[in-house]
């Protein structure tokens, strides 16, 4: 098999876009709450992967200043999250996301 | 003899690979433990990625923050609330005849779009890109972007307090 000579920009974005969608994959797929949490991590990582690439296309840093903005609303995000899965296994004693349906129908 | 491959393609395809396997293992994992442990990968091997497009400052916060800080407080909150792994429920016939064929449509269409409409992207060469590091990204984080980073600044906070209000126990 022949490798190419150099990496373009758009392996990076297809790499991007196949972590976004497992990402998604696992979404749908998991039960427990704090997986599913840890796969919209997923995505935004693989959504701060095409920011970068495409600030690397454009030779220019404010991508990479859009990837830290959405790192820090990440951290945040991250802390009150896993707070609000603590009040959640605190209240009903499951981390199964099938329990937490009270804003169903 | 086999001419030696570029480092540049090599290490991309490698680490591709890497991250790949590990956001699979995140969710083919019954475990929460396991899955946060290849999260970590995911995440290293998208810092090392971030290198080789010369983003030095972000590749740090990267390992730092979200590597460091936000995957520890994920594993923080396993131990504690000793999540085991997943029970059986009843099937999601919705999610997988419906969400994840769709997903694939999606992948497939993106994936096409992007090598079909941009084929000619700039090649990533490792040290072609240098505006990465701490000063410039700084520079331009305290110029041109000083509102969203006080922005930013109050949202930190507000998810400070709301995370201790949320967690706090209940007085009766």
């Amino acid at each position: 098999m022949m490798l190419p000579n150099a990496v373009p920009v758009s392996w990076y974005l297809v790499l991007s876009a196949i972590l976004f969608s497992l990402g998604v994959a696992g979404f749908l797929m998991r039960r427990n709450i704090i997986t599913v949490f840890m796969c919209i991590e997923l995505m935004l990582n693989a959504v701060n992967l095409s920011f970068v690439a495409f600030s690397y296309e454009l030779k220019k840093i404010d991508g990479q200043l859009f990837t830290f903005f959405v790192m820090v609303v990440a951290a945040a995000e991250a802390a009150v999250g896993l707070a609000i899965i603590l009040t959640v296994f605190r209240h009903r004693m499951s981390l199964e996301i099938d329990d937490v349906s009270s804003l169903k129908n | 003899m086999i001419p030696f491959p570029n480092l540049d393609v090599l290490a991309f395809l490698v680490l591709a690979t890497f991250a790949v396997l590990c956001g699979l293992s995140v969710i083919l994992q019954k475990h929460a433990v396991a899955s946060a442990l290849s999260l970590v990968g995911v995440m290293g091997s998208l810092a090392v990625l971030y290198l080789m497009l010369g983003a030095e400052f972000l590749a740090a916060v990267q390992m730092i923050v979200y590597a460091g800080a936000i995957m520890v407080l994920f594993v923080f909150v396993i131990m504690l609330l000793n999540a085991g792994s997943e029970k059986k429920g009843p099937p999601r016939y919705f999610a997988y005849f419906v969400g994840l064929p769709a997903l694939a449509v999606f992948l497939g269409l993106i994936a096409t779009f992007i090598l079909r409409e941009m084929p000619h992207t700039a090649s990533v060469q490792f040290g072609a890109f240098t505006q990465g590091g701490p000063a410039p990204v700084g520079r331009l984080l305290f110029t041109q972007y000083l509102l969203p980073f006080e922005v930013t600044s109050l949202l930190v906070l507000i998810a400070i307090i709301g995370a201790m209000v949320l967690a706090k126990k209940e007085i009766d």
